[in-house]
């Protein structure tokens, strides 16, 4: 009996935080066609409910009714599931994000590890779609993504290495806390910047979107899906996008502390503020969609490997060298 | 207690189970697949022992990076559609007792591992008294490298080094004829190097100098 209460309470708590993670997926892909069409001068969406924000409903509606083709050639079980594979790791990296102080799936204490661990295993989906596809296109797209994935993961570990050094713990709630004095975007800004566009490449999207560049590569690893499998890369993506959005915020924009310390700003609940810090990032995202041409590869390759990597490693010098001089680093 | 043991048992009959399929499939992709699964359900056995840091950083590292590099390899060789003529003839057999003499050292570093637990049955408990046991993993791991094995983490970290370096100048070949491209001559390029205004006469032409 204690185990069943158990099993529904725990599966309660997860869907208290599934349901709104796919919902604002659903209404973030509304958003960034919406703010890339306003940015290009279009109205995008704008049909389907009011402002059109049932779009991504509708389109939802109409992949469950598609038929899935899976090709005679392809591998059918990795086939199927790198879909699967893709759509899972996204949802369950949301394990341990913290909306508030007591607000959390999971407080585990190697939380930030976990989040970058997940976020690593999500190159699997595209190269096993890729590869099981059996066709050429997707499987370039896979292998250039894969490439891409893996050099800007190498940064984005360093700059997490950065923040760590000032927090002094690896759970993420105490990230938050150690950012009560002053949110780490001001002492960190290049590590913000570098983070930011490492995301960028890290989640697929432009400029640097190789793996799906329609000109060269049809649809890069998603070719040869069709139906309810494209859909559930797609959300995959996008539920990634957020969650790059979110551990930035997290990172270096204090997650759901608030701005100043106002009095008039505790009435907004804590998660609120989250919620609009990841908005801010994505709207970001959405603005450099529409307004950054497409990388070539080896540019890419060279901003991540020459630039962002020895930059971001002269930083953790930096920033340990600073705290041990002035005797800031955190002890327990 | 239940939920812990059956998840224990869970993961390890996965991985024991993957690890034999790496083995066992034909196809070399699936080997690695496979390879990956029995990674993870390792990395879940060290989390369920209580060493999550251990767990993530063997997540991170070699789900995340080795095997990325191990799917590039067979995906690249096209190994998949190789046919396994290995056994077929005591002549192209070459490698078995190679094999043979690995599966041995390996077979004799597990007897000295069960029997050093035999001889030493504190061993454990010495070396948990030493620990402080109210802090995170993270931070007894990083308090004992960083102080009392330090010259060994360096060891391995030039180690480490010496095989990058040494991968480079194995790979790095310098070839004639490769057209590169550089980056501050391609930013700096300006109008009047790129366009040329010529007035073309009619059936003459214009010779374009390349």
């Amino acid at each position: 009996m204690e185990y069943i209460v158990l099993l529904f309470s725990e599966i309660y708590k997860i869907l208290y935080v599934l349901i709104p993670v796919l919902v604002s997926v659903a209404m973030i892909v509304w958003l960034d066609r919406r703010i890339w069409a306003f940015v290009q001068k279009r109205r995008g969406p704008n049909v389907v409910g009011p402002f059109g924000l049932f779009q991504t409903l509708a389109d939802a509606l109409k992949y469950i009714f598609k038929e899935i083709i899976i090709p005679a050639s392809s591998n059918k079980i990795i086939f199927i599931l790198a879909p699967i594979v893709t759509m899972t790791l996204a949802l369950i990296a949301w394990a341990v994000i913290p909306f508030s102080e007591d607000y959390v799936l999971a407080d585990i204490n190697v939380g930030i590890l976990y989040i970058f661990a997940i976020s690593s295993l999500g190159v699997y989906g595209i190269i096993m779609g890729g590869w099981a596809s059996n066709s050429k296109y997707p499987f370039l797209g896979s292998i250039r993504s894969a490439a891409q994935m893996v050099s800007y993961e190498v940064s984005i570990g360093v700059i997490i290495i950065n923040v760590l050094l000032c927090v002094g713990s690896l759970n993420l709630s105490d990230i938050v806390l150690a950012q009560e004095k002053i949110w780490f975007v001001i002492p960190l800004f290049p590590m913000f910047v570098i983070f930011f566009i490492s995301s960028l490449a890290e989640t697929n999207r432009p400029p640097f979107d190789l793996p799906e560049a329609e000109a060269e590569l049809v649809a890069g690893y998603q070719t040869e899906y069709s139906g309810m499998m494209y859909a559930m890369f797609w959300l995959g993506e996008y539920a990634n996008i957020l969650l790059m959005c979110a551990l930035g915020s997290i990172l270096f924009l204090g997650g759901w502390l608030a701005p100043m310390n106002i009095p008039l700003f505790d009435i907004v609940p804590p998660p609120v503020w989250l919620i609009l810090k990841i908005l801010f990032l994505f709207v970001l995202f959405a603005l450099i969609k529409a307004i950054v041409p497409r990388y070539r590869y080896d540019q890419l390759m060279r901003l991540g490997w020459k630039v962002f990597l020895p930059f971001s490693l002269i930083w953790v010098v930096l920033t340990s060298g600073y705290l041990l001089y002035f005797d800031l680093l955190p002890v327990y | 207690m239940l939920a812990h043991a059956i998840f224990f048992y869970f993961f390890s009959f996965v991985a024991i189970i993957s690890a034999i399929m790496v083995t066992a499939s034909k196809n070399t992709v699936h080997s690695v697949f496979f390879l990956i699964l029995d990674f993870i359900s390792i990395s879940c056995l060290f989390i369920m022992i209580g060493a999550e840091f251990l767990g993530m950083i063997m997540l991170i590292v070699y789900v995340g990076a080795v095997a990325v590099l191990f799917l590039f390899v067979v995906m690249m060789l096209n190994v998949a559609q190789q046919k396994n003529q290995w056994f077929k003839s005591s002549e192209t057999s070459t490698h078995i007792p190679v094999g043979l003499i690995v599966s041995l050292i390996i077979f004799f570093e597990l007897i000295i591992v069960i029997g050093g637990w035999k001889y030493k049955p504190d061993i454990i408990k010495n070396f948990s008294d030493s620990l402080i046991s109210n802090s995170t993993n993270t931070h007894t791991i990083g308090s004992v490298l960083y102080t009392e094995y330090i010259h060994l983490f360096q060891i391995s970290g030039m180690i480490l080094l010496v095989a990058m370096i040494g991968a480079i100048v194995l790979t790095f070949r310098k070839r004639e004829g490769v057209k590169r491209q550089n980056y501050f001559s391609q930013i700096s390029r300006e109008k009047n190097q790129g366009v040329e205004l010529v007035e073309v006469k009619s059936n003459e032409g214009v010779k374009i100098d390349v």
